[in-house]
């Protein structure tokens, strides 16, 4: 199977994933969003690696996948509590941290 | 090796500046001691400085301490006095311990003198109140920063305290101002942290283009020798040997990168204006270590690197630099006579101080670098007896307006008296130190551009107009209702203002002991530059009759002075 | 002997700074250590004086060096003294005037609380005077001659509560400053010239340079003159300083102080000989003086201030002497010498008379006083006879000599010079009536219940009779066999003038405008009652009233022109200066008020942002590859 298809189904998991975190306004769904996107560049790396024959983007995969699990932790924790003190999930609300 | 000197009349203060803001809260009279005990020590490493020192010995620079530091950038730990510098770390370790002594209260809580006992949280309050040992801290530590940039013979090195200096004058600036000011504190506050913010932000602008022309000095060197270099005493003598070739726009740049710092610190007109501010919101002793201390770095720096390190660019600038010299003399003496606010007033005053030794540096001749020199010294004693009694009276009555007093000298006949005599220093009345160095300025300057010289004069009429109405408004006629119950100077006090004016009239009557010092390091700047003063248009020697003293007047310093 | 010189300063030098600094301890005998220490001065005087006359005329001139003062490069000066007989003659006037002034002052300040500072500040001048004329160079002369101005201005605002007597003194000191700078500019000038400004050298070498330079020296000179002695155009400070206390008008503003600039002139007599436009000068500003002071003189109604422009007449009699060069050196300091004896005399007699009258200063309260105050009466009237030039008083040889050597000037100059001495010499005799018939003659016009004149104490009425003895006597000594003329010669040297007029026509001519101008005088205070309050007068009196509307053209040119100036400097520095720099933050602050509006805290909003500048990135990176 041509790997290039692989590419395109990570361009159109980014834009969906990028569009999500556009419109919608729950931090849950918009940081599953947020997951898409991190996981269609993991997609489009290791499609990479695929088609170039080296290691590199399977490597930097693996990177992101640990990043984006640290990020999971705390971004999971900073919703929870806004959603605890502020009875909301949406991101509108919480802008509170302007100048 | 010998004993370093040098770096120990730094690392006093230094070490004292740690040790003071260490003391615990609640012993602020201590921190008080120490700091000045500290200062003390300084001032008798600095007077160790001044007796080892030898006036004429070879080489331009003596008790020089060299050690490398960052290797990669050609960087060095590199200290050596001339006699300029002599007298200017003694001019700032003598200046230090009064600085404190007339500072001795005014960090402490504001509890103490509004009320003494309101109840426990006041108590609580004094009791962690800790500013006191960082007011004290800061003066040292900014003393410490002084005189290492008065020290240091490599560029690099001289531009870290240079630079690092702001930090603790800022805080000293923005942190502690006047007590009772009559518009409330929280407008003084605002004025305060708008002075502090503006003296920063000048000098820092000053100091970073400043650091471009360091850095730029450095690519060229590298370039041209192999391996870059700070060392002043380095590149001077690799541009005698003609190994070190700057070019003629490179050196202008470089030149102007420089100098824009110093004329900012110095500060010379149009750069002057965070002068008043700094001067007028900060209290009286932190205005005197910013105008008598840490400005003369500048007027300093000009002398050793602007000049000795782009000769050729000095000559080129000289005609416009004498000009802007010449509007801060007149400027500043105009503005001073326009000011209502006595700190203001002498800030504006300093400033047309600063024209004139600005005018003897770029004079070129002997008497004008001589006299430049010295004026820095007479400048930075008399400006600290007019400011420190003018703080004394202003902590009196809670006002810096002129309009507020009157008839002082009725009430408080010391005060008016020291007043006076430090307000005659400042118009340069013959018979006390700063004549002899304005003078020497002066026909400095006339022998070599002799109308700017003549409109420079105009300088003492100016300057006689701005103390006297200072003085008369002030001190003379009605007695005012709110000065009535004015006491006069306290022995603390007086042991501040006694041996500054009892300095101002020896050095006035007696003034060879600097001169001997500072003589030959002119001439070896002068020689750097390659320029010589003009000769008189009559050999008198040569005249029958003439003979240049008709009496047995022992000759012996002639030849000392070249 | 020389070692004596600075002892000389050094004696009041020592007195001022105990005086200054010893506080209230020597409250209660200020005045005594003041008086001790100047009349020890004067004893080292007087023993100078003696020693200088054993000597041979052409050795009478004594070095003493002290201390090398300022040594940089080329520029050298010394503390060091120089006596000779013009040194001589003024430090026997300065400490001999200057003691009975002293004496005199024990009583006029009795009950002055702050006494003991007075007489600090009167030793002080006396330091500083006899500095001045003892000095062997021009700056260490400068150091004397701003001294001077320090003890001059500390005096007429002895009185410092009352505020026009601290602006008179600012006044002083800052008229000063500018005569001053011309000095300065002057040392500057032979500095740049001959390497030197010590007095031996330069004025040997005078030959020895252009004429142009001499010329731009003397002008300075000059300035420096008006400056110290009230000469045209600097003298407004001189009426003014009468707001202090009346021994110190005696000795500073009559006898020696405003004297310093004939000092100068004289001392720098080389220089004037080898530049006649500067003489031309010199002269020129002597007679429009001498003229100018005596109109001042005759308007006003203020005792002091009458005298004052007597000064002022009187000291431009000396430097249009001073101006004619060798021919008129020697009367100028003879006639500032007789000067001295009879105008200290006739200040100590307005003293005395305020002294009696509560201190009263306006003539028109005065009248009749010469049976309530006899002493002060007689030595006023000798004092008067002296100045007017009566035949055989000193004023009458010291004034008839300069008046004859101003024809012997020759040409028209000299015509015109000698007729201007003459009128002055009329109104002189005319303001110099006037004082005499308001104060001492007439019917009284003060009021008895309030007022009761009478004679001062003897510590103040025995020096004036000492100085009535001088203006009588000393005149007739120095012109016995031109002893006088004799004495100066070896360092002002002389000529003898050949006027156009001879001797005895001069002399009568003298006589007749004298009469004329005491006719005149009593022909309008004597016959007629003066009135009590002072009539209009013409337009001429009431322009003289106000010192020929000199100080209104000062206050509208100097005052007001410099308040605008300064205001605008002020205003300008504020809003440009300060303001470009303040503009400058301001439009960043601006700026950055605008760009924090994107950071608007909506998290969308950011996303749509880093979004963009991806899209930018990639766009600029392929662009790049592109090209």
């Amino acid at each position: 199977m041509n790997p290039v298809y692989y590419l395109y189904l990570a361009a159109l998991l980014f834009t969906i994933g990028g569009a999500g975190v556009l419109i919608r306004r729950n931090a849950i769904v918009v940081f599953m969003c947020i997951e898409l996107m991190l996981n269609a560049c993991n997609l489009a790396f290791v499609t990479f690696s695929r088609m170039h024959g080296n290691l590199d983007g399977q490597i930097i995969a693996f990177f992101t996948m640990v990043v984006a699990a640290a990020e999971v932790v705390v971004g999971l924790a900073i919703i929870v509590s806004i959603f605890r003190t502020r009875h909301t999930a949406s991101v509108d609300d919480a802008s509170l941290m302007k100048l | 090796m010998s004993f370093p000197l040098l770096t120990a009349t730094a690392a006093v203060p230094a070490i004292g500046a740690i040790a003071t803001a260490a003391v615990p809260a609640a012993k602020r009279t201590a921190a008080k001691w120490l700091a000045l005990a500290f200062s003390l020590v300084t001032f008798a490493l600095a007077l160790v400085i001044a007796f080892r020192f030898v006036p004429g010995a070879k080489g331009p620079y003596q008790l020089t301490e060299s050690h490398a530091w960052i290797r990669d950038f050609g960087v060095r730990y590199e200290l050596g006095v001339d006699g300029i510098a002599v007298a200017l770390i003694a001019l700032t370790a003598l200046l230090i311990p009064f600085v404190i002594l007339a500072g001795w209260h005014d960090a402490d809580p504001l509890e103490e003198t509004a009320a003494p006992d309101s109840g426990s949280a006041a108590g609580n309050r004094r009791n962690s109140w800790r500013p006191t040992q960082g007011f004290f801290a800061l003066i040292l530590a900014v003393e410490a920063m002084v005189i290492l940039s008065f020290e240091a013979t490599d560029v690099f090195l001289f531009y870290i305290f240079f630079e690092a200096m702001l930090i603790p004058m800022y805080f000293l600036i923005g942190g502690f101002g006047d007590r009772a000011h009559v518009h409330g504190e929280e407008q003084a506050a605002t004025q305060r942290s708008y002075a502090a913010v503006k003296f920063l932000l000048y000098n820092l602008v000053g100091g970073l283009i400043m650091l471009a022309a360091v850095i730029g000095l450095y690519a060229v060197t590298a370039d041209q020798l192999g391996t870059g270099t700070f060392s002043l005493q380095q590149i001077v003598e690799a541009r005698a040997a003609g190994k070190l070739e700057l070019g003629t726009g490179t050196e202008r740049l470089l030149f102007l990168g420089f100098f824009f710092a110093f004329a900012v610190k110095a500060p010379l007109w149009p750069l002057h204006t965070w002068l008043p501010n700094a001067m007028g919101e900060a209290t009286a002793p932190v205005a005197v270590l910013i105008t008598a201390v840490v400005d003369k770095v500048g007027t300093f720096a000009m002398l050793r690197f602007c000049l000795q390190l782009f000769p050729g660019a000095s000559r080129w600038a000289t005609p416009a630099i004498l000009v802007l010299a010449l509007i801060s003399i007149v400027y500043g003496a105009l503005l001073a006579v326009g000011q209502r606010d006595i700190k203001r007033l002498i800030a504006y005053a300093s400033i047309s101080h600063f024209g004139f030794i600005i005018l003897g540096i770029f004079a070129m001749t002997t008497q004008g670098q001589s006299g430049a020199t010295l004026y820095m010294v007479n400048h930075g004693i008399s400006t600290a007896a007019l400011m420190l009694v003018a703080g004394f009276l202003i902590s009196r009555r809670g006002s810096r307006l002129i309009a507020d007093y009157g008839g002082v000298q009725k009430v408080a006949p010391v005060l008016a008296g020291t007043f006076l005599v430090g307000g005659l220093a400042t118009l340069s009345l013959p018979g006390l130190a700063p004549f002899v160095s304005e003078f020497l300025v002066l026909v400095g300057t006339f022998s070599r551009y002799p109308v700017i010289g003549i409109i420079a004069t105009l300088g003492i009429v100016l300057a006689a107009l701005y103390v006297l109405v200072l003085y008369q408004r002030t001190m003379t006629g009605p007695v005012k209702a709110e000065v009535r119950s004015m006491p006069d100077l306290r022995v603390r006090e007086l042991v501040v203002v006694a041996p500054l004016i009892a300095l101002l009239l020896f050095l006035g009557v007696y003034p060879k002991p600097l001169t001997d010092i500072v003589n030959p390091a002119v001439g070896h700047t002068l020689s750097v530059v390659d320029k010589k003063d003009p000769k008189p248009a009559v050999q008198v020697d040569a005249v029958p009759g003439g003979a240049r003293h008709g009496h047995a007047a022992p000759d012996q310093d002639v030849e000392a002075a070249k | 002997m020389e070692n004596l010189i600075a002892l000389l300063v050094a004696a009041p030098l020592v007195g001022a700074a105990l005086l200054l600094c010893g506080g209230k301890r020597l409250d209660r005998t200020g005045h005594l250590i003041g008086s001790l220490f100047a009349v020890a001065s004067f004893a080292i005087g007087v023993a100078l004086f003696a020693d200088l006359l054993g000597r041979g005329a052409e050795d009478r001139t004594l070095h003493q060096y002290l201390f090398s003062w300022i040594q940089v490069g080329g520029f050298r000066a010394d503390a060091a003294f120089q006596l000779d007989q013009l040194s001589m003659t003024f430090v026997l006037l300065i400490t001999g005037v200057g003691s009975l002034i002293h004496i005199y002052s024990i009583g006029y300040m009795e009950h002055d609380e702050r006494r003991r500072r007075f007489f600090g500040y009167l030793n002080l001048f006396l330091a500083a005077m006899l500095l001045l004329v003892l000095a062997d160079n021009y700056l260490l002369l400068y150091v004397g001659w701003e001294g001077v101005g320090l003890a001059s201005y500390l005096l007429i605002g002895f009185w410092q509560h009352k505020p026009s007597a601290a602006t008179a003194a600012k006044k002083a000191f800052l008229v000063n400053r500018v005569g001053d700078m011309g000095l300065s500019i002057a040392i500057m000038l032979m500095f740049t010239t001959f390497g030197t400004f010590a007095f031996g050298p330069v004025l040997a070498a005078t030959g020895e340079t252009s004429e142009g330079k001499l010329t731009a020296i003397g002008l300075m000179l000059l300035l420096a003159a008006c400056g110290k002695s009230a000469q045209v155009p600097l003298q407004s400070w001189l009426g003014d300083a009468m707001e202090g206390p009346t021994p110190v008008s005696a000795l500073i503003h009559a006898a020696t102080m405003v004297t310093a600039g004939v000092y100068l002139i004289t001392r720098s007599g080389a220089i004037f000989n080898a530049a006649p436009d500067a003489q031309v000068a010199v002269v020129a500003v002597g007679a429009v003086t001498l003229l100018f002071g005596a109109i001042v003189g005759c308007a006003k109604d203020d005792i002091k201030k009458a005298l004052a422009g007597s000064t002022m007449s009187q000291i431009g009699y000396m430097i249009l002497a001073a101006g004619l060069g060798p021919i008129g050196y020697a009367f100028a300091i003879m006639h500032l010498v007789t000067h001295g004896f009879f105008k200290a005399g006739l200040f100590l007699g307005a003293g005395s008379v305020m002294h009696g009258m509560n201190d009263e200063v306006d003539m028109r309260r005065y009248g009749g006083l010469r049976t309530y105050m006899p002493v002060t009466f007689i030595t006023f009237g000798l004092g008067y006879l002296a100045i007017i030039g009566f035949p055989g008083l000193s004023g009458f040889f010291s004034k008839d000599k300069i008046i004859e050597a101003a024809f012997a000037k020759g040409g028209t100059e000299g015509w015109i010079l000698g007729g201007a001495a003459l009128l002055g010499a009329a109104i002189t005799a005319f303001y110099m009536t006037r004082v005499m018939l308001m104060t001492f003659f007439g019917e009284k016009r003060w009021d008895p219940d309030t007022t009761h004149p009478h004679e001062s104490p003897k510590v103040m009425t025995i020096p004036m009779i000492v100085l009535a003895v001088g203006s009588v006597f000393a005149g007739g000594l120095f012109s016995v066999n031109e002893t006088f003329v004799k004495w100066l010669e070896p360092v002002t040297s002389f000529e003898h003038g050949h006027s156009p007029v001879s001797a005895t026509t001069v002399t009568a001519a003298t006589m007749v405008v004298l009469v004329l101008g005491v006719g005149l005088a009593w022909a309008m205070y004597g016959r007629r009652p003066v009135p009590a309050t002072a009539p209009r007068g013409s337009l001429l009196t009431r322009a003289a009233r106000r010192d020929l509307l000199q100080d209104d053209f000062n206050h509208v040119v100097l005052v007001r022109g410099g308040e605008h100036l300064t205001r605008t400097l002020v205003y300008l520095d504020h809003s440009l200066v300060d303001g470009a720099v303040n503009g400058t933050a301001a439009s960043m602050g601006g700026l950055s008020g605008r760009l924090r509006k994107l950071q608007s805290g909506f998290v969308r909003s950011y996303a749509v942002q880093m979004l963009g500048g991806a899209a930018v990135l990639i766009a600029a990176t392929l662009l790049m590859r592109g090209v």
